[in-house]
């Protein structure tokens, strides 16, 4: 699992008013190279939640993604390097989600979260 | 990459080795697929650079299609883990990179708006009524510029009904129609047919 998917993924077991973001548990890394694409950079930027995604950068131990950006940084081709590869060069193969509200775990098993929920859950 | 060629690589992508049959998990066959991809990226810019999304993907078909046709980021979502972990097999042998979680398309965990397109064959709805829509709901609701999906002709109006009065999407198109091969065990009514008639639909936002 990469971080552009952490950015989409919320907890939403019933009653739960605040779901997202997800914290992250590590308990491997593996980095694989992936084409840089600044267009694409620049569309997916407005869609993210940034905050999530910099706290996400964090706790998988990158910490050259600035807390705040402004758009004009897009055009800064070592910003965008960066943000490249936070974004979809690093993945998540062990670990953990976890619900900021309830603590519920989700397992990360083999790059997969498991986000199913129990029956008592929905 | 032409047509002919993705249809071949699909045919290469392994299937459900014990399909369960209570998530209606049938493939989407190689000529189905590459054609409803294809006809995405070519017809509609649908796919290339984009963010895709494969509801209920089990082995990874239509992502890996997607993946193909040089789509940005796939993820494909499936509530068997079974189907994925033959999905991570054939992403490995084809050298393809997909997104993969395990979740169920019903309470989908989901923050909308980061999928530009939706591409899936949802259960059409016959061993769990009301799938199909379950299916193009959660779409409708993720996707931010079109889904491509597959429904039984039989059920064209309540599929368009229900797309544009229930579920808001702006427009709802029927691109074509096509024979689907259905294993036996899920004829229960038409024993004597050998394939069905299905639409390939493209919705918008
Ligand atoms: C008709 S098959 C299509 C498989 C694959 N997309 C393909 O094109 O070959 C439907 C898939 O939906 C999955 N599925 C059924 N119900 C689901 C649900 N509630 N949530 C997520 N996936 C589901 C099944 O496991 C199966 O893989």
């Amino acid at each position: 699992m990469r971080l552009l998917t952490h950015n989409m993924l919320t907890c939403n077991i019933k009653g739960v008013t605040k779901g997202f973001p997800l914290s992250i548990e590590v308990q491997k890394l593996e980095t694989k190279e992936t084409d840089f694409n600044p267009d694409f950079l620049k569309n997916i930027f407005p869609k993210l939640e940034w905050k999530a995604f910099h706290d996400a950068a964090l706790s998988v131990g990158l910490n050259d993604i600035p807390e705040q950006v402004d758009p004009v940084m897009l055009e800064d081709s070592e910003f965008l390097q960066k943000f490249h590869h936070a974004l979809l060069e690093v993945h998540l193969e062990e670990g953990a989600l976890i619900c900021p509200e309830t603590g519920r775990r989700f397992p990360v098993s083999k790059g997969v979260p498991n986000m199913l929920l129990h029956e008592d859950e929905v | 990459m032409k047509l002919k060629q993705l249809e071949s690589i699909l045919g290469d992508v392994s299937q459900f080795s014990k399909p369960k049959i209570d998530l209606e998990q049938y493939p989407t066959g190689p000529h189905i697929a590459s054609r409803m991809v294809y006809m995405a990226e070519t017809t509609f810019g649908d796919i290339s650079g984009k963010v895709v999304a494969d509801f209920g993907c089990g082995c990874g078909t239509l992502g890996i299609a997607a993946s193909l046709l040089e789509a940005s980021y796939v993820v494909g979502v499936d509530i068997d883990y079974q189907a994925l972990e033959v999905a991570q097999n054939n992403m490995q042998e084809l050298e393809v990179e997909m997104e993969l979680v395990l979740d169920n398309i019903q309470d989908l965990s989901w923050r909308g708006p980061v999928v530009d397109t939706v591409i899936m064959n949802p259960p059409f709805g016959t061993r769990r009524k009301g799938a199909d829509m379950e299916f193009l709901s959660a779409a409708l609701k993720t996707a931010t510029t079109s889904v491509y999906s597959l429904h039984k002709t039989s059920t064209r109006e309540h599929v368009q009904r229900g797309a544009l009065r229930d579920l808001k999407a702006k427009t709802a198109e029927v691109l074509c129609e096509l024979r689907y091969d259905l294993p036996a065990s899920y004829k229960f009514h038409k024993k004597r047919e050998v394939d069905i008639a299905v639409d390939l639909w493209r919705f918008t936002i």
